[in-house]
C-alpha cells in the first residue's frame, strides 16, 4: 500500500467534499520535475543490502530481486543513496 | 530491526518536502514500523505543508492536520474517541517539529504525558522553525545563525542552548521516552517499535537535519545526523522505568570543530564560541556517563 | 420524566448526560465549572459512561475534542470568557473542518478589567467563527439545548459545531425546577452519531488539509451554506422534540405579543423573561410593546425578525455587549435584516449589563419609553456621568 497518482486531478464545486476528509494516499502530480541530477543504479554493483532504501526521504527506492529499483516519478534527486551506498553502486548523473 | 524488518508498504509518499528532507526521512520510516494502524496526527509546520495539499495527500494511512499547539491534545482525543468507539488495535502517533514540541505545544505535551494517554508523540527536530525560513526555536543550539538570531559583529547567532526536552519530558516520569537520529536509523526504528508495546505515552526526540536550514548539501543529511552523534553534540539513550540509558557510548568523539563548520549556520562562530560548545558537551558527558546506565 | 430543582449548570449537565457524549474535554472556569463537575460525577458513579479528560487548558479541550470527533465519537467541552477566548483558534477549526462539537459557554465578562460576571461578549466576539450559536434563557431550555443541539448539529445538511450559551450567574447558578427526560425518550430523540468525515482504519483519510485559494474558497461557501441548512435543521428537530417530550420550541426567534406591538425590545437570554414582564405592565397602561427574544444568533433570523417587528413603529436592541467603535453586535445584525428587507423604522441600541451590572425594572421601563420617544442610536442604559 502507497500512495499513488489518480486520474481524477481537478476537483470543481461538486467534486469538493463537505467537510475536509478525503481519501487516504491520492496523488495528482510527480515530483520528477524537482531533480537537476538523478540516481542511476549499476547493476553490477548493487547487491540489493536495502541502505539506499533505508535513507531514501521519499521513499523512492524499492529492492526488486536483490537489487535498487528508483521511481523516478518521486526521486528528487538529493544523492542521499548515493553517499549511503558502500559499494558505489548508484551515481549520479546530470539529468538533460 | 534492519531494512529487511520494516514493511514495504510505504505510508508518506509523494510529499512536497525539499529534497533530502531529515524530516520526512523520520517520519516516512516511523510509519513503516507503525503500520496501517497509524492515526497520525501533524501540527501546521514542514510535513503537514507538504503532505497535505488537497488534492495532494500524501499519507496512506490516516492522518490530520492538527492546530500548531494541539499536537498532543489532539492525539488525546483520537486515542479516547477510537477507545471509547471499541477500537482497540491502533497506533495515535503524533509527528511534530522543534518548534511545535520544544515551543508551543509544550503545554499540551506536558497535559498529555500528565495523564499518561496512551499515545506516541515524535518530535522530529530540525533545529529551527524551518517551514516559516528558518527561525530560531527553543532547540536551536547555541551558536547557530538563523533569520531571527543573525551572526553579526555584536551577536554570533543564537545565545541561548538547546532546551534540553528528553529530560523535560522525562521528568513527568514519563512511560518511555528516547532519543534518535536519523542517521542512526536501526536505533530510531528500534525505539519507535518498542514504543508501539508500550501502553502509556512514549516520546521520541530525534534529530533530522534540514539541509536548506543547516547550509549542507542536500545528499549531506544522513550523515550529518551521523555526526551529530560522533562528536557528541547528541546522544543516543532511554528513559524507561525512571532510569536513563545511554545506548551509545562513542569511545572518543569526532571533532565538533569538523561537525560545525560543515554547516553554514555555524561558519561564523569564533575559536572562543567553539570553547563554550565543547565545554558544555564535556560537562554534559561527565554527568551522563556518571549518572545513567550504560 | 423527573422533575428536579437544578441550577443553569446542573440542569445542563443533566442534558448533556442524556445526549451520551463519548467523549467529555474538561477545563474549569468560573461560571461553568459545575457542569463539567457534575459530568465528572456521572462517569464516576457510572451512570454516564463517557471518556472524561482532564485537559490542561482550554486550547486543548476544544482540540481533544476535534480529535475526538474526527474519529467519528459525539464529544462535548464547556468553557466561558477567557476559556473562549484562549481556545478562539480552535473554534473556526472545528467549524471548518465540520465536526459538530456540542460545547457550553457560560457568558461572562472579558478582561480588562478582571470580571466574573455575566455579559456576552465572549461568545458574540466569535459570532464569525463558523459555530452554531444559541442563547438559553433559563435552566429547562439549556437542558433541552443540550440534547437537541446534538440533533442539529450532527445532522448531515449541517455538520457544524453547536454552541450553547448561558448567562453567567443569572441563569448559570440560579435554581429552577426543571423536566429531565428519560434516557429511553432521549434515545429515542438522538440517534447515535454516525458521519463519513472521519478518520477509519477500513477507509483511511486524511483529513484537516491545506487547500488552496480556488478550491478553500469552495469550503467556505459550503460551510456558509450548511450554517443556513441548520434553520431547516432546527425546525425539525424542534418538532421532533415537541413529539417527544412535548415541549415546544419557536426555532430562531421567540415572540411575545408583537402582532399589533408599537414598540418592540429584541434582546437575548435571560433578561428576556423580565423584558415580557415590563412589557405586560406597559400593556396594563395601554401601551402596545411586546419582546422579541433571539435564540439563535448564528444561524440569524434574518426572515423571522422582520416578519416579526415589520408593523413596528420603532424597535429597541438590548444586549450585553459592545463593538468598541462601533455599536452592539446584535443591533448591526438586526438594523442589516430589516434594512435589506425595506423595513426601515426607528431602532435604537441599549448596551445594559456589561460586567454582570444588573439591569432594572426601571432600565427596561425606561427602554420602551425611549424607543418610542427617541433615544441616541447607541445608548448605555444605567451610565451616570458619560455623555
Amino acid at each position: 500500500m502507497k500512495p499513488y497518482l489518480r486520474e481524477k486531478k481537478n476537483f470543481g464545486f461538486s467534486d469538493i467534499p463537505g467537510s475536509t476528509s478525503f481519501e487516504a494516499g491520492y496523488l495528482v502530480s510527480v515530483n520528477s520535475g524537482w531533480r537537476s541530477i538523478k540516481p542511476v543504479v549499476n547493476m553490477e554493483k548493487c547487491i540489493g543490502c536495502m541502505q539506499c532504501y533505508l535513507y531514501c526521504p521519499d521513499g523512492a527506492i524499492s529492492i526488486e530481486n536483490k537489487k535498487a529499483v528508483i521511481d523516478y516519478d518521486f526521486c528528487k534527486g538529493c544523492g542521499i543513496c548515493q553517499k549511503i551506498c558502500k559499494l558505489n553502486a548508484i551515481e549520479m548523473e546530470a539529468e538533460r | 530491526m534492519t531494512a529487511k524488518d520494516l514493511s514495504k508498504d510505504e505510508f508518506f509518499y509523494g510529499h512536497k518536502a525539499c529534497a533530502g528532507c531529515g524530516g520526512s526521512l523520520a517520519v516516512r520510516n516511523a510509519l513503516k514500523v507503525i503500520g496501517k494502524n497509524a492515526f497520525a496526527v501533524l501540527p501546521a509546520g514542514c510535513m503537514s505543508a507538504v503532505g497535505f495539499n488537497f488534492p495532494q495527500l500524501c499519507f496512506a494511512n490516516n492522518a490530520i492536520i492538527s492546530t500548531f499547539a494541539g499536537t498532543a491534545s489532539m492525539l488525546t482525543g483520537i486515542e479516547a474517541g477510537l477507545r471509547a468507539k471499541g477500537a482497540t488495535d491502533f497506533t495515535a502517533v503524533g509527528f511534530a517539529g522543534d518548534g511545535g514540541t520544544a515551543d508551543i505545544g509544550i503545554q499540551a505535551l506536558s497535559g498529555a504525558i500528565d495523564r499518561n494517554d496512551n499515545i506516541l508523540y515524535i518530535c522530529y527536530d530540525n533545529e529551527a522553525y524551518m517551514n516559516t525560513g528558518i527561525q530560531k526555536s527553543g532547540l536551536t543550539p547555541f551558536g547557530a545563525k538563523t533569520t531571527t538570531t543573525p551572526s553579526g559583529k555584536n551577536i554570533h547567532g543564537n545565545i541561548r542552548p538547546k532546551k534540553n526536552m528528553f529530560e523535560i519530558v522525562s521528568a513527568h516520569d514519563i512511560a518511555y521516552s528516547a532519543t534518535a537520529s536519523i542517521g542512526y536509523m536501526e536505533d530510531f526504528l528500534n525505539k519507535v517499535k518498542k514504543a508501539c508495546e508500550i501502553r502509556g505515552t512514549k516520546y521520541i526526540h530525534v534529530i533530522a537535519p534540514c539541509p536548506t536550514g543547516w547550509g549542507i548539501p542536500v545528499s549531506n543529511t544522513v550523515e550529518i545526523a551521523r555526526e551529530i552523534v560522533d562528536c557528541g553534540l547528541w546522544y543516543l539513550a532511554e528513559y524507561e522505568n525512571g532510569e536513563f540509558t545511554l545506548n551509545h557510548d562513542p569511545k572518543e568523539f569526532t571533532g565538533v570543530v569538523e561537525y560545525l563548520k560543515k554547516q553554514s549556520r555555524f561558519r561564523h562562530l569564533t575559536d572562543d564560541d567553539i570553547q563554550i560548545i565543547i565545554q558544555s558537551r564535556d560537562a554534559k558527558w561527565e554527568k551522563i556517563r556518571r549518572d545513567w546506565r550504560r | 420524566m423527573a422533575k428536579k430543582f437544578l441550577s443553569g449548570d446542573e440542569a445542563f449537565a443533566e442534558g448533556v448526560k442524556l445526549a451520551r457524549p463519548q467523549v467529555i474535554s474538561a477545563y474549569p472556569i468560573t461560571p461553568q465549572t459545575i457542569v463539567v463537575e457534575r459530568l465528572s460525577e456521572m462517569v464516576e458513579n457510572g451512570s454516564l459512561k463517557s471518556e472524561f479528560i482532564h485537559v490542561e487548558s482550554e486550547h486543548s479541550a476544544l482540540s481533544c475534542a476535534i480529535g475526538a470527533s474526527a474519529v467519528g465519537a459525539r464529544a462535548f467541552t464547556a468553557t466561558s470568557s477567557q476559556g473562549l477566548l484562549y481556545m478562539a483558534e480552535c473554534l473556526p477549526y472545528a467549524s471548518g473542518g465540520r465536526f459538530p462539537i456540542v460545547m457550553m459557554n457560560a457568558n461572562r465578562s472579558t478582561a480588562l478589567p478582571w470580571n466574573i460576571y455575566g455579559d456576552q461578549r465572549d461568545s458574540i466576539s466569535q459570532l464569525d467563527s463558523g459555530w452554531i450559536q444559541a442563547y438559553a434563557e433559563n435552566a429547562q431550555e439549556g437542558l433541552d439545548f443540550a440534547l437537541m443541539s446534538y440533533y442539529i448539529a450532527e445532522h448531515k445538511d449541517v455538520s457544524t459545531p453547536f454552541m450553547v450559551n448561558l448567562d453567567g450567574f443569572v441563569l448559570t447558578h440560579t435554581y429552577e425546577t426543571v423536566d429531565i427526560p428519560t434516557q429511553e425518550l432521549a434515545d429515542k430523540f438522538l440517534p447515535p452519531y454516525e458521519t463519513d468525515n472521519r478518520l477509519d482504519i477500513e477507509n483511511p483519510k486524511n483529513m484537516a488539509f491545506s487547500a488552496g485559494p480556488e478550491h478553500n474558497f469552495i469550503f467556505k461557501y459550503k460551510e456558509h451554506q450548511a450554517l443556513l441548512n441548520a434553520k431547516k435543521i432546527i425546525t425539525e428537530a424542534e418538532k421532533r422534540f415537541a413529539d417527544i417530550f412535548g415541549r415546544k420550541y419557536t426555532g430562531l426567534l421567540e415572540t411575545y405579543r408583537t402582532e399589533d406591538s408599537d414598540y418592540i425590545l429584541i434582546t437575548l437570554g435571560s433578561i428576556a423573561g423580565l423584558c415580557r414582564e415590563i412589557a405586560d405592565n406597559l400593556r396594563a397602561k395601554g401601551k402596545k410593546t411586546g419582546v422579541v427574544r433571539l435564540r439563535y444568533l448564528r444561524p440569524f433570523p434574518t426572515e423571522e425578525l422582520v416578519t416579526a417587528v415589520k408593523n413596528a413603529k420603532a424597535v429597541g436592541v438590548l444586549e450585553k455587549d459592545i463593538s468598541f467603535g462601533n455599536e452592539g453586535t446584535v443591533f448591526t445584525n438586526v438594523n442589516s435584516a430589516l434594512f435589506q428587507a425595506k423595513t426601515v423604522i426607528p431602532s435604537y441600541n441599549f448596551i445594559g449589563g456589561l460586567g454582570g451590572k444588573n439591569i432594572s425594572h426601571e432600565d427596561i421601563e425606561n427602554i420602551f419609553d425611549l424607543i418610542e420617544n427617541g433615544a441616541e442610536r447607541v445608548n448605555f442604559i444605567g451610565i451616570e456621568g458619560g455623555d
